[in-house]
């Protein structure tokens, strides 16, 4: 039965360590990207990537208790919001006059023929 | 052999943290356009919620959960309320509607 346990709170470490660097890799991408549309793509990675590692990871090394709940509680709560918000910057961009760059437009138009 | 690890693992995990806002926070400081600032804030807001909550088991006070839970109900009606000033010039009531009306 410790061998169990050990090997859970391995997988948590592991869950954890990747949840940090997924974190870092959207932010790198949200500074690096040329444009808006592009940056909107390398944030998403952050808010479901980065949120569903840490968080499986800090769910598993707790255990069930009242801390778990309050982890699902977070991540659902997130993964509610994360999308509705970035629809929101992005529709609100649209609307104002940002266009996607040209090339995508013409991919886009094309794919409505 | 494995006890002092929860204690590194939580310390990376935190330290990634940390460099990702960093990062976050320098696209927020020279971001172009309005949108790109409102989506930086908003993915800053994200990552403080995971920060506090790993920053609670690195501490050994998992409560600080209860802070997270409350900070990402409050950057979402952050971001919202922001997004429809900027479309609106007002967060409550439009004004133009309410001028025509009389």
């Amino acid at each position: 039965m410790s061998t169990f346990y050990l090997i859970v709170d391995i997988i948590a470490w592991i869950l954890i360590v990747a949840g940090g660097l997924f974190a870092i890799i959207g932010s790198l991408g949200s500074l690096r990207f040329p444009d808006f549309w592009s940056r909107l793509h390398a944030a998403s990675v952050t808010d479901s990537g980065g949120v569903i590692l840490l968080l499986l990871g800090m769910g598993m090394h707790s255990g069930w208790n009242l801390i778990t709940f309050k982890l699902f509680l977070i991540g659902a709560f997130l993964f509610i919001t994360g999308p509705t918000s970035t629809h929101a910057v992005a529709n609100a961009a649209l609307v104002s006059g940002l266009k996607p760059p040209r090339q995508l437009r013409a991919d886009l138009d094309k794919s409505d023929d | 052999m494995f006890e002092s690890m929860p204690h590194y693992v939580f310390l990376t995990a935190l330290i990634c943290l940390f460099i990702a806002m960093i990062l976050v926070l320098i696209r927020l400081y020279n971001g172009p356009t309005l949108y790109d600032r409102v989506l930086s804030t908003n993915s800053f807001g994200t990552h403080t919620v995971l920060f506090i909550g790993v920053l609670g088991f690195l501490t050994g006070r998992p409560d600080f959960l209860d802070i997270a839970l409350l900070y990402a109900l409050i950057n979402f009606v952050g971001t919202i309320a922001i997004l429809k000033f900027f479309r609106y010039r007002a967060i409550g009531d439009v004004l133009e509607k309410r001028e025509a009306d009389k």
